[in-house]
């Protein structure tokens, strides 16, 4: 039965708004501290290289320069990296790939050191570059991390049934390959963080756009060798991260403390769009093979599937974003026999990291278009051949998981999309479009005037296509990592409140979703409730703000805290009203009252005065520790998530045949993230998602030269702007789930990973040809080659 | 070094820098207005829109020796006496804010626009917002926020 919410559900003006439309909000770039100095990158113009001798004599004795800090200065630990432990802070025995930088320069004018930079001698051999991923494990590939064996970072198998067997029996098989980008995160906030020591024995404290500042006071405290209490990370207002601002800060944050160490002084580093793009990482480009044997009822038998995903020169989160990819690899059907390799390797290319979506938009297009492939093999609509083999309840996951304890929604989803877009009608008729012959034109020597008939019909140029795209995704971290998030509460004795959780706002609003879920259990009013800065000594260390975790994991914890701020003051009230334990009381409209007995009514404040009056503590910290899941490294066997979250997106685009512009006239987003509990924040992000889904469709893509990113800036990097994209319709189902603060899960990832599918298949639609590489700009769509000759080798074509 | 004149969130002020400089560096370092935002440098992301004599502009190409005598007004001018401006409150409204490091430029350009037409269609709204890159809000939301102002 559906509660009777007061808040949850409802439009609430975000938390941190004010601050926000004002310009108050104080971003990372916005601190200035007395005394600071300012920092230069020096980087060294090639992609692979021994660092043989650096001289700083030409500008050691500078006056523009207050010192040069490289990787004699650090301390502690002078590589870093989740699992292993490949990347340095300052590069010192060999360059990886063209962001990697050598050292530092510090000092007061920005100006100044820019001209002190091209002074310093870098004497260095180069080393035959690897940008080719597909080419890292090849015996004669240049090994980029001489302590392994190969260039390759992880390798996750999953093996399943007998896939030989399964394509000996089946009708039909379909082999292609497919190929997807380097993607640029492109928040619009570039790089800054500031650190400063503090007084005595205190240690260093760092402000700056940090996605995870617990992560960060890690990395710092080992690259310092302190205590990790010593290391105190703040979070500036972080201007957009889709997963950006993790790695990358880190190592920022501890060349600034270095450099704080060293001078004495407050060192702020902030980075320009071009050294943004240069050195933070990406989104990992991946080269997808899939090999399907499916009958002529339509039910796949078999999926044979190999993936090398470009990890760049560092491994950075490489391990866990290829782990997703193998769990969802085949998507969300029901096949019996798999077999899948998800590799993951070194190059010489930027490294590549977490990004909203986080190994799954890749795939998604893969196994996505593939179906869309088998339903018109079969004769079938694309929506038949995914209730056929589509996810139901109790279905069984290619890793052996029973998909139980929530509503599997994932037909559903698509069921909703399809009605609310005449999608079999339209999807028909496009095809009967594309089918007709178009006519051929051949030039008559004899007479070089064209006729009237040779000249384009512009009616004839437009098509138009719809498409859609199913997928399911494990909610947070899974087998990953551990999934735990603390949150602080402390109801002050009039009723107003601070409140803190462990995982970070990023922007996505999870202030507001946490104000709301207090001011909903605790009947306060939201107005009254008080976000405190993100600081690693006020809260306890929660894991990252990734995986679509924080509403489930973080709110699961504030939803603990407010649980047992409630129960202190029922116990408190419950005696003086002479009331059971087990008579219920309404904390509603900023008041407690018995509904058995309107006249006892309290305020909540009232409340909380008397709690304070009587010694009771209104301060505490919530808790919530996920489910327990597994994982066989061997197989790939295990339950992967503790739930799962399902979605589909149908896209109607208008292809200019002509020019090979595609124009996205309307995408339906439904999605099941479970009970909703801010719902314009759940629609910005859904239109949000959507933006980038279609930007990793159509326009965006760093390309390379010898590891070098061509793409520096916004001028060349194409984000969407207002103009690129049209109707965005959100729809959320909401499934039942016994995880998540009232069956709360994720959305944040779901809304982008399947937009770029939904287009391809939308514009196969519309021109009746298949295309396998990403993104399906005028290169793709009419030439069917890239236009620079030495680009990476493509998929099927 | 030049003494350079200009009104400001509707003040004279004078202040004294080399002419070379940016406008958003003299904002954001001498004047401590640091809702005007860098995305870029290059004149593409629109973080650091400023209005120019009611124009919206890139403050990242302009040189504060060209605004001697011109009106800038940046986000800390909008709101007067401590109201809102109403293209702010329908932000709000609208959930048109998410991260919020776009913002100060977004909804100037919002407002430029609606100074000069106070009623525009939603074609003009995406127009008069195209300069300016948001990654987190898909725009929607802001779009809806400008066509709600011109409602009253």
């Amino acid at each position: 039965m559906k509660k009777n919410f007061s808040l949850i559900g409802k439009n609430i003006i975000r938390q941190d708004g004010l601050e926000k439309v004002t310009g108050q909000a104080k971003f990372a770039d916005d601190y200035t501290f007395a005394n600071q100095l300012t920092a230069v990158m020096v980087r060294v113009p090639v992609a692979h290289a021994t660092i043989n001798a650096i001289d700083y004599a030409a500008i050691e004795n500078d006056p523009a320069l207050t010192a040069i800090v490289d990787a004699t200065d650090i301390p502690g630990a002078k590589k870093i990296g989740a699992i292993r432990q490949d990347q340095p802070i300052f590069a010192y025995d060999k360059i990886c790939t063209h962001g990697d930088v050598v050292a530092m320069l510090v000092g007061e004018s920005h100006d100044a050191l820019l001209a002190l930079r091209d002074k310093i001698k870098i004497d260095y051999t180069e080393l035959p570059v690897l940008s080719d991923r597909t080419k890292a494990l090849d015996k004669d590939a240049p090994i980029i991390h001489e302590q392994y064996e190969n260039n390759e970072i992880v390798h996750y198998p999953l093996r399943k049934g007998d896939v030989e067997t399964g394509f000996k029996n089946s009708d039909h098989i379909i082999e292609q390959t497919y190929t997807t980008p380097l993607i640029e995160h492109g928040y619009i906030e570039p790089e800054a963080v500031t650190a400063i020591l503090r007084e005595g024995n205190k240690g260093v404290q760092i402000i700056g756009s940090i996605q995870n500042p617990h992560t960060t006071q890690n990395v710092v405290a080992a690259v310092l060798g302190w205590p990790l209490a010593k290391v105190r990370i703040q979070q500036a207002e972080l201007g957009g991260s889709f997963g950006g601002k993790d790695d990358t800060m880190n190592v920022l944050s501890a060349r600034a403390a270095v450099a704080a160490l060293k001078t004495g002084r407050p060192v702020k580093i902030r980075y320009n769009r071009e050294d943004s793009i240069l050195e933070s990482y990406k989104r990992h480009p991946y080269t997808m093979h899939y090999k399907v044997g499916f009958n002529n009822d339509g039910k796949l038998q078999a999926m044979k599937i190999d993936i090398i995903a470009d990890g760049g020169a560092y491994s950075s989160m490489s391990p866990f974003v290829t782990w997703r990819t193998v769990v969802q690899a085949t998507g969300p059907y029901e096949v019996e026999n798999v077999w899948t390799d998800v590799r993951a390797v070194y190059t010489n290319n930027p490294y590549t990291g977490a990004f909203r979506g986080f190994g799954s938009p890749q795939p998604i297009f893969a196994q996505e278009s593939l179906m869309d492939e088998i339903a018109v093999r079969l004769n079938m609509t694309p929506d038949e051949i995914r209730r056929i083999n589509g996810f139901k309840a109790g279905s069984v996951t290619a890793s052996n998981q029973v998909l139980k304890d929530h509503d599997v929604n994932l037909l559903t989803v698509m069921d909703t999309a399809i009605e609310k877009s005449a999608f079999r009608k339209k999807w028909r008729a496009n095809r009967q479009n594309n089918l007709a012959k178009e006519k051929s034109f051949t030039i008559d020597e004899e007479n070089l005037f064209l006729n009237k008939d040779d000249f384009v019909d512009p009616q004839n140029v437009i098509k138009r296509g719809i498409g859609l795209a199913v997928s399911f995704r494990g909610s947070s971290l899974g087998a990953e990592g551990i999934d735990a998030a603390a949150a602080y509460l402390s109801v002050q004795k009039d009723g107003s409140a601070y409140l803190l959780c462990g995982l970070a706002e990023n922007g996505q609003g999870l202030r507001t979703t946490y104000s709301i879920i207090t001011a909903e259990v605790l009947g306060m009013d939201i107005e009254n409730i008080f976000y405190l800065e993100q600081d690693t000594g006020l809260i306890a260390d929660s894991g990252p703000t990734v995986a679509s975790r924080s509403t489930i994991m973080g709110g699961g914890a504030v939803k603990d805290a407010a649980d047992k701020i409630r129960k202190r003051l029922e116990d408190i009230l419950k005696p003086e009203w002479k009331l059971t334990d087990s008579d219920e009381l309404v904390f509603k409209n900023n008041k407690v009252q018995n509904p058995k007995n309107k006249s006892q009514e309290m305020r909540f404040g009232d409340l909380c005065k008397l709690a304070n009056s009587k010694g009771v503590s209104l301060s505490v910290i919530g808790w919530n520790k996920g489910p327990d899941v597994g994982w066989e490294e061997e197989t790939g066997q295990g339950d992967a998530y503790f739930t799962y979250v399902y979605g589909c997106q149908l896209a109607e685009v208008a292809v200019n045949t002509v020019t090979g512009e595609v124009a996205v006239e309307r995408i339906i987003a439904v999605h099941d993230p479970g009970t909703v509990i801010n719902k314009m924040g759940a629609e910005g992000q859904v239109y949000g998602g959507v933006t980038q889904g279609a930007g990793f469709g159509l326009w965006e893509e760093i390309s390379t030269h010898e590891g070098m990113p061509r793409e520096l800036n916004l001028d060349e990097y194409l984000v969407p702007t207002s103009k690129d994209i049209g109707e965005i319709i959100p729809i959320f189902v909401e499934g039942k789930d016994k995880y998540g603060p009232w069956g709360a899960k994720s959305l944040g990832e779901p809304t982008l990973e399947l937009t770029a599918a939904a287009i391809a298949n939308a514009i196969s639609n519309a021109t009746g040809k298949r295309f396998f590489n990403l993104p399906l700009n005028l290169e793709e769509l009419l030439l069917n080659r890239k236009l620079h000759k030495e680009d990476l080798q493509r998929g099927s074509l | 070094m030049p003494k350079i004149t200009f009104n400001l969130n509707n003040k004279d002020i004078t202040i004294t820098t080399a002419y070379n400089r940016r406008l958003l560096d003299v904002l954001r370092e001498e004047l401590g207005l640091t809702g005007t935002k860098e995305g870029c440098a290059i004149g593409e992301c629109g973080a650091c829109t400023v209005l120019l004599n009611d124009q919206a502009v890139n403050s990242c190409l302009l040189l504060i020796g060209q605004v001697e005598g011109q009106n800038v007004l940046t986000i800390e001018g909008l709101s007067t006496k401590g109201e809102l401006h109403p293209v702010q409150k329908k932000f709000l409204k609208h959930g048109a804010v998410q991260c919020g490091f776009c913002t100060p430029g977004m909804i100037l350009s919002a407002h430029a626009l609606l100074h000069k037409n106070p009623s525009p269609k939603e074609e003009e709204v995406k127009e008069a917002i195209t300069g300016n890159l948001c990654r987190c809000t898909g725009y929607k939301q802001i779009i809806d926020a400008v066509m709600d102002v011109t409602k009253g």
